[in-house]
C-alpha cells in the first residue's frame, strides 16, 4: 500500500473513532434522560472535551494531508468531506451535552409525564447518526439518501411532541418549566438528525462528486 | 527584509501539537558547520549550518542555481573532480570530518552513495552493474555476489521485474527501471547515507511515484538526502526540508512546518510560487 | 472589375518546375560523382584481378623467387610483410592507446590557457600548488597533442630517413658499441626491428587520435557513476572506459595498421631487401616486403615482359591482404559493438 493510502486510512480511523465517541455520547444522553440518572448526565458533559480534542486532531491531520500529499479526485473529496463532517459530529456531541444539561435540570423535579415521543425521536436521531457514519465508511450514496429522506419523519415527530407538550403547558402553569425543557430536548434531537443529514450530503459528494445540499429536493 | 539580509537559522526542537505524536529527536548523521564552497574565486555556498538526522529523508529545495546540488555533491566530495573547486568548513558524517587532510575520498564514497539525475547504468549486464561496487572492493566469491545482487534489487523494488534476465544488458530497461537499477547499484556497497540528485526528474509520473515510494521505504535503513526542484515531491517524501537560495540556507525545519507555516517570508514566497 | 485576378502571380506549375529542374540537376551531378568513383575503383581492381588472380597459384605464394626475380613465388615477401606488421602493431598500439588514455583521462580538460589563468588568479588562496600542477599537466598535454598532429603530417620518406639516422645509426650503433665486440655490426643495420619502429612512429598519430575519439564517446556520467561507487580513476578506466570504447580503439588500431602495412618509403632504408635467400629468423634480420617487391619488380627488373605477370600477382596479393585486414577490422568492430549493447 502506498504510504499516502496509509495516511488516508489513518484519517478514516480517526473519524470513525470520533464517530464512535459521538454515538456513545448520544446513547448515554438518552439513558440519562430516560433513567433520570444525573451521574450519567455528568459523565457525558465531562466527556465532551475528548470529543473536542478529536476534532482538533482531525483538523490538523486533514490540513497536513493536503499540504503534504496533494490529494486529487476522490482522495481530495474524501479529505474535504472529512473536514466538513468533523464539525458536524462535534456539534452533535454538543447537542448531547445540552440534552444532559436539561435532563439534570428535569431530575430536580418529578417527571412530568411518561415519555413516549421523545424517546422515539431520540432513537431515530441516534439511528440516523449511526447510519450516516456507516454510509461514510462504505461510501454508500444510496444509504445516505435514505437517511436524508427520514429527516422529514423526524421533523413531524418533533412537531407532534411539541404540540403534546403545549397542551400540558396550557393545562397547568406549573408544568411550563418542565414542558419547555422537554421541548428543548426534542429540538436538540431534531438538530442531531439535521446533522446526520448534513453528513449524508457529504457522503453523496464524496461518492458521486455531486453537491446536493441546499437543493430543493432536500428542503424540509 | 531584503534578500541579502536573511540569515539561516537551524530549526528548534519539534513543538508538540495536538493529535500529533512528537517525534523523538533523531541522532544526527551529518553535521555541517560553517561550510563555504568556491568555484575558483566565486563563492557559491555561504556559511551553511545544518544537522541532518539519521534514517530520515531530508530534502533540499530552492530555485535553479541556488547551490543545492553543489551542496549535495560536497557531501560525498564529488566536487573534487571539478577544476578549481574548493571547500571550507566542516562536514562530518557520524562524527568524522570529511574534509580532514587524511581522509581517503575513495573509501568515503563507499559509505556515502549517490544516485544521479539522469540514470547512468554501465553498458554491462544488470548483474554486473550491481556487482561493480563489490568487485572493486575485492569481493570475488560468486555466492556473496549473487546474494548481494538479489538483496540490492529487492531493496530497490526491482527484483521481481528483472530476476529472470539478470545477465541481459542494463540498457534494455526502461527509464524508471534504470533509475531503480542505479539505486540498487548504490545500495549494493551498503552505504550509510544515500544522496539523490533529482532522481525522478527525468521520469514519467508512474515511475516517479515508484521512486518516491522506494525512498519512503529506504529511509528505515539509510539516511537519505534528496535534491528536488519539485516542491510537492519534497512535501510528499521528506521528513525535513532545507530551503536554499543564492548559496545560503534560508530555512531548515520539519517538512510539515515548511509547507504549512514557514518561518521566513522568502520560504513562503517560494513555496507559494511567488518567485523562482 | 476583377482586380484580384489580373494581379495574380503566374500559375504555380511553372515556378515549381524551375526549382524541380535545379533539384534534379544537382542530384544527378552527385550521383554521377559516385558512379565515377565506383567506376575508377572497378577499373583498377578489375584490371588487377583479371591479370593477377591467375597468377596466384599455390606455388606462387609458397615459393621464393628465382631466376633474378623473373620466376617463382613471393613467399619471403609475404612472410616479411606479416612479420613487419605484427612487430609494428606490438610497438604502436599499446603505446598509442596508453598515450591517448593519459591525454584524455589524466590531463585537465579545460586546456592550457584556462588552466594557466586559474593558477594566476589564485594568488594567496589555498590549493595554489594543485592548480600549478594542473597547469603543468595541461602544458604537457598541449605539447603532446601538437607533436602528434605534426607527426601526422610528416611525409613517409622523412620517416624512413629518421629511421635510418636515429634508430640505425644512433641507437643501433650505440647498442653495438655497448654489447658487441668492437667493429662488429649487429644492431646498427637495417632490420625488422628498426623498420617496425619506424612504421610504428608513422601509425602512432592515427592510433592516438582514434583512441581519444573513442574515449570521448564514453559519456562523462558513466565515469561519475563509477567514482561515486568508490572506484579510483584507474579502476574506472579499466572497468568502464576502456571496455566502453573498445570498438573505437580497435577501429583506430586496425586503421593505423593497415595504413602502415602498405607504406614503402619508411622501410626503404631501414631494412627492406630486394632479394633474400632465406626467411627472416630474428628481429635483427632484413626482410622482403610485398610493397617493396612491387617497386623492385617494376623498376629493377632485367626482363620487363617476364616480370609483368609476377607484378600483377604481387599487387593482387597485397591488395587482398589489405582488404582482408580491413574486413577483419569491420568484423571485430561489429562483434565488440554488439557485445557492448
Amino acid at each position: 500500500m502506498r504510504h499516502f493510502d496509509k495516511e488516508i486510512e489513518h484519517l478514516k480511523e480517526l473519524l470513525l473513532r470520533m464517530g464512535a465517541m459521538v454515538e456513545d455520547q448520544i446513547n448515554e444522553s438518552i439513558r440519562a434522560l430516560l433513567e433520570r440518572d444525573t451521574n450519567v448526565a455528568q459523565r457525558v458533559i465531562d466527556a465532551d472535551t475528548q470529543v473536542d480534542q478529536m476534532e482538533l486532531e482531525i483538523d490538523q491531520h486533514t490540513i497536513e494531508l493536503i499540504a503534504m500529499m496533494q490529494p486529487a479526485a476522490v482522495d481530495l473529496r474524501f479529505v474535504a468531506a472529512a473536514m466538513k463532517i468533523t464539525p458536524e459530529l462535534e456539534r452533535i456531541a454538543d447537542l448531547a451535552v445540552d440534552v444532559c444539561e436539561r435532563a439534570m435540570e428535569l431530575n430536580r423535579e418529578p417527571a412530568l409525564k411518561p415519555l413516549i415521543d421523545i424517546p422515539r425521536l431520540a432513537r431515530m436521531a441516534q439511528d440516523m447518526v449511526r447510519q450516516s457514519l456507516d454510509a461514510f465508511v462504505r461510501r454508500d450514496p444510496v444509504l445516505a439518501r435514505e437517511v436524508i429522506a427520514r429527516d422529514d419523519e423526524v421533523d413531524l415527530l418533533t412537531e407532534q411532541s411539541f404540540r403534546e407538550l403545549l397542551t400540558y403547558m396550557l393545562e397547568d402553569s406549573r408544568n411550563i418549566s418542565r414542558a419547555i425543557r422537554l421541548t428543548f430536548i426534542g429540538k436538540y434531537f431534531e438538530r442531531m438528525a439535521d446533522g446526520a443529514t448534513n453528513i449524508c450530503e457529504m457522503v453523496v459528494y464524496l461518492a458521486e462528486g455531486k453537491v446536493i445540499k441546499h437543493s430543493s429536493a432536500n428542503e424540509s | 527584509m531584503t534578500i541579502m539580509e536573511f540569515v539561516s537559522t537551524p530549526a528548534p526542537a519539534t513543538a508538540s501539537r495536538i493529535g500529533v505524536e512528537p517525534q523523538p529527536a533523531a541522532p544526527t548523521k551529518i553535521e555541517v558547520r560553517n561550510f563555504n564552497f568556491f568555484y575558483g574565486e566565486t563563492k557559491v555556498l555561504h556559511g551553511i549550518e545544518l544537522d541532518i538526522p539519521e534514517n530520515q529523508v531530508t530534502a533540499l529545495i530552492g530555485p535553479s542555481g541556488c547551490g543545492k546540488s553543489t551542496f549535495l555533491r560536497s557531501i560525498n566530495r564529488m566536487n573534487d573532480i571539478i577544476a578549481g573547486a574548493r571547500a571550507e568548513g566542516r562536514i562530518a558524517v557520524a562524527g568524522q570530518d570529511l574534509y580532514a587532510p587524511n581522509v581517503d575520498v575513495v573509501t568515503l564514497r563507499r559509505r556515502i552513495g549517490m544516485v544521479f539525475q539522469k540514470s547512468n547504468p554501465f553498458p554491462k549486464s544488470i548483474y554486473e552493474n550491481i556487482a561493480y561496487g563489490l568487485r572493486i572492493g575485492g569481493t570475488k566469491d560468486r555466492r556473496v555476489l549473487d546474494e548481494t545482487v538479489e538483496r540490492s534489487l529487492q531493496r530497490a523494488a526491482l527484483w521481481e521485474e528483472v530476476k529472470d534476465r539478470l545477465h541481459s544488458s542494463a540498457l534494455a530497461l526502461s527509464g524508471g527501471q534504470q533509475q531503480r537499477l542505479c539505486i540498487a547499484r548504490a545500495l549494493a556497497v551498503d552505504p550509510e547515507v544515500l544522496l539523490m540528485d533529482e532522481p525522478a526528474s527525468a521520469l514519467d509520473p508512474i515511475a516517479t511515484q515508484k521512486i518516491e515510494e522506494l525512498v519512503y521505504e529506504l529511509k528505515n535503513n539509510y539516511t537519505i538526502v534528496i535534491v528536488t526542484h519539485n516542491m510537492q515531491q519534497a512535501a510528499r517524501v521528506s521528513d525535513r526540508t532545507a530551503f536554499f537560495m543564492l548559496g545560503k540556507l534560508v530555512e531548515y525545519d520539519e517538512t510539515r512546518t515548511i509547507f504549512m507555516n514557514p518561518g521566513q517570508k522568502l520560504t513562503e514566497d517560494y513555496i507559494t510560487g511567488r518567485f523562482g | 472589375m476583377n482586380a484580384t485576378q489580373t494581379t495574380m502571380p503566374a500559375p504555380a506549375t511553372l515556378v515549381k518546375t524551375d526549382r524541380r529542374i535545379l533539384d534534379k540537376f544537382f542530384i544527378t551531378l552527385l550521383a554521377l560523382s559516385v558512379v565515377i568513383i565506383i567506376a575508377i575503383l572497378v577499373v583498377i581492381i578489375g584490371n588487377i584481378a583479371i591479370h593477377g588472380a591467375g597468377q596466384v597459384t599455390w606455388e606462387f605464394i609458397s615459393k621464393p623467387p628465382r631466376a633474378g626475380l623473373t620466376e617463382g613465388g613471393i613467399l619471403p615477401a609475404i612472410v616479411g610483410t606479416a612479420a613487419l606488421v605484427i612487430l609494428m602493431s606490438i610497438a604502436a598500439v599499446p603505446l598509442g592507446v596508453a598515450t591517448a588514455v593519459y591525454l584524455h583521462e589524466y590531463t585537465p580538460a579545460e586546456g592550457l590557457s584556462l588552466a594557466w589563468r586559474r593558477f594566476r588568479v589564485s594568488k594567496g588562496l589555498p590549493g595554489r600548488r594543485k592548480l600549478f600542477v594542473r597547469a603543468l599537466s595541461a602544458l604537457l598535454a598541449t605539447v603532446t597533442r601538437s607533436a602528434v598532429a605534426n607527426l601526422a603530417g610528416v611525409p613517409s620518406i622523412v620517416f624512413g630517413l629518421f629511421g635510418l639516422g636515429f634508430f640505425i645509426q644512433f641507437v643501433g650503433r650505440a647498442m653495438d658499441r655497448a654489447m658487441q665486440a668492437p667493429g662488429e655490426v649487429h644492431w646498427g643495420q637495417g632490420s625488422l626491428l628498426w623498420a617496425a619502429c619506424t612504421l610504428a612512429l608513422l601509425t602512432l598519430p592515427t592510433v592516438i587520435v582514434a583512441t581519444e575519439e573513442a574515449l570521448r564517446t564514453v559519456p562523462q556520467d558513466l565515469r561519475e557513476a563509477s567514482l561515486a561507487l568508490g572506484a579510483t580513476r584507474w579502476e574506472t578506466i579499466r572497468r568502464v572506459v576502456l571496455p566502453g570504447s573498445l570498438s573505437g580503439i580497435l577501429t583506430g588500431a586496425i586503421l593505423g595498421i593497415s595504413r602502415g602495412a602498405g607504406e614503402v618509403a619508411p622501410i626503404l632504408f631501414t631494412g627492406a631487401a630486394y632479394y633474400l635467400p632465406f626467411l627472416p629468423g630474428s628481429v635483427t634480420d632484413q626482410f622482403m616486403h610485398l610493397g617493396y617487391h612491387v617497386l623492385i619488380l617494376s623498376t629493377q627488373s632485367p626482363d620487363v615482359e617476364a616480370t609483368k605477370p609476377l607484378l600483377y600477382g604481387t599487387v593482387f596479393v597485397l591488395l587482398a591482404l589489405t582488404f582482408l585486414l580491413n574486413l577483419a577490422g569491420v568484423i571485430i568492430r561489429m562483434r565488440t559493438r554488439s557485445r557492448a549493447r
